[in-house]
């Protein structure tokens, strides 16, 4: 439920959830996007769901922030609705050149490459979010074995495709992009399509996304 | 039919085309993008006759140097920028929010956005530029919009689909106001610093630095202390935002901003401001003032009115 709903700025309402990141909240948050995407407002400009927020932000020719909170603040959710996101496969190989941050992992998290990979591969992981760059998914949770902190100095690029861990979260970098996380592998797949007028994210929040372990030789054969 | 075309003899430091931006798509990871300065990208599009939100050539700093070839068009140049334009031997200094006719082999060379950062070309018709979601704005970060979301390259060919007839020279004379303060709303965050940062954010002056772009202004000064934590489970941001990471030097989220972000928000810049905010150079100095959401409520909407009656006078 929305805790408390304040404005961020003159043109936007910042709906907090709260402080904790699980997916009982995230599932709120959630269902309250898809609920105010039905309602079609034609002031909203932009719904932004996150681990346990919600911006709003809108035409400030159109409503003020006192209008559109009234609106928001009727809207309620049904809290045993189940979420029905896709099931999405996403090959990852962990050889080198692609898992830059690998052995600093094992040093990091004391344990060996194979335990790193096995922990990894074995869990299924819910996405949050998406965002930061096109069509980047923020996944959880990832085994408490494996929880690290950004590295001390983000990497400037950080290429195209990796799988990052840090924290309770796992993501994927659609672009090259600088960042800061663990990267343990690099997929193939496009999980951003900007070619794609609808649905250009392969991931979208309330998803699952099972990771498959491949060789550096399927990588290069993937099509 | 011959084409119309500019070819690029010089591409400027960040050409781009951009619209008034695409909204709806920040779940997906995509910004909203679009010109930067809002007032004077309406004004070059009310001047040439177009429809308000038509394509233009946006450009900072240093713009492009276009060479025409075609049948007789119509431009012109919005901003406060130094051009010239060559006909023949001749070459004449241009004039910002006047109409140009530009016959065959003329070139346009933007010098300069004088002290200022972005400036706007728009032509009498339509650029033959491609769309995604709804909007033609080049981001370049993500490669999404006009251009293949690049900006204008090197020798480069920038096709024109449509020149409108019937076309009237047009002039205005206008003077881009600078800004004293930029106002500011408290933001989320607020609570996350120590009174001494709050009033040194309030009361000390700021630098742009130079590693400001389309995507953030960064702010070099006085650091602002956090008496919390400085990372915040990363949440939704929106253009205006300022968030201050644990180097202590705020950051501004502008028009091709990351959709979300880990950072403390220590204030919003309000609506009113924001089109005189990103022309303000790097070097130069801004200083912020804190408002309530009723005024900056009040100030927009005198923008917008001031705005109206700008293009509505042309």
């Amino acid at each position: 439920m929305i805790k408390n709903i304040l404005n961020l700025g003159d043109a936007a309402l910042y709906c907090d959830f709260g402080q904790d990141v699980n997916k009982t909240i995230n599932s709120n948050v959630i269902k309250y996007y898809n609920n105010i995407k039905k309602l079609n407002i034609e002031s909203i400009n932009n719904i932004t769901p996150s681990y346990n927020k919600l911006i709003i932000s809108f035409d400030l020719n159109k409503i003020k922030f006192n209008e559109l909170k009234n609106i928001i603040e009727k809207i309620h959710i049904d809290d045993d609705e189940k979420l029905l996101g896709k099931q999405i496969e996403i090959p990852v190989c962990c050889e080198e050149p692609y898992s830059l941050d690998l052995s600093e992992l094992e040093r990091k998290l004391n344990l060996t490459k194979e335990i790193i990979l096995n922990n990894f591969f074995k869990n299924e992981y819910f996405c949050y979010m998406t965002g930061f760059i096109a069509g980047m998914p923020f996944l959880g949770d990832i085994n408490e074995s494996l929880r690290a902190k950004r590295l001390e100095t983000p990497r400037v690029k950080v290429p195209k495709g990796s799988v990052g861990i840090t924290e309770q979260f796992t993501n994927i970098y659609t672009f090259e992009s600088p960042g800061g996380w663990n990267i343990i592998g690099n997929t193939p797949l496009k999980v951003f399509d900007s070619s794609k007028e609808i649905e250009p994210n392969l991931i979208n929040p309330g998803d699952t996304v099972l990771f498959k372990r491949i060789s550096k030789e399927e990588y290069l054969n993937y099509e | 039919m011959s084409e119309n075309i500019f070819k690029v003899i010089r591409p400027g430091i960040n050409t781009t085309f951009q619209d008034k931006g695409r909204s709806n798509l920040y779940h997906l990871g995509i910004p909203f993008s679009g010109a930067m300065d809002n007032r004077n990208y309406l004004l070059a599009n009310k001047l040439v006759g177009n429809d308000l939100n038509n394509p233009v050539l946006e450009f900072a700093f240093q713009g492009p140097l276009l060479k025409y070839s075609g049948e007789k068009i119509n431009l012109v140049i919005t901003g406060d920028v130094s051009f010239k334009i060559k006909h023949n031997d001749n070459e004449i200094e241009g004039n910002c929010y006047e109409t140009y006719e530009i016959h065959n082999e003329d070139e346009i060379d933007i010098l300069s956005t004088n002290k200022s950062v972005y400036g706007y070309l728009s032509i009498a018709g339509s650029f033959d530029v491609s769309y995604q979601w709804g909007s033609c704005s080049t981001n370049t970060k993500s490669n999404i919009g006009a251009n293949n979301g690049l900006k204008l390259q090197d020798n480069q060919i920038i096709k024109i689909s449509k020149i409108s007839n019937n076309f009237s020279k047009k002039k205005i004379n206008y003077i881009n106001s600078k800004i004293e303060k930029i106002r500011v709303i408290k933001g989320t965050n607020f609570d996350y610093f120590s009174k001494t940062a709050i009033s040194n954010f309030f009361e000390k002056e700021f630098k742009v630095s130079k590693l400001s772009d389309r995507m953030g202004m960064r702010l070099e000064g006085v650091k602002l202390e956090n008496i919390k934590t400085s990372n915040i489970k990363s949440e939704g941001l929106i253009k205006g935002v300022i968030q201050v990471p644990g180097d202590g030097n705020p950051i501004i989220m502008l028009s091709d901003h990351g959709t979300i972000g880990g950072y403390p928000k220590i204030g919003v810049i309000i609506s009113a401001d924001y089109d005189r905010l990103v022309q303000i150079p790097p070097g130069s100095n801004i200083k912020f003032q804190q408002v309530e959401l009723s005024d900056a409520e009040t100030l927009y909407k005198m923008y917008e009115m001031n705005t109206h009656n700008l293009i509505s006078q042309i």
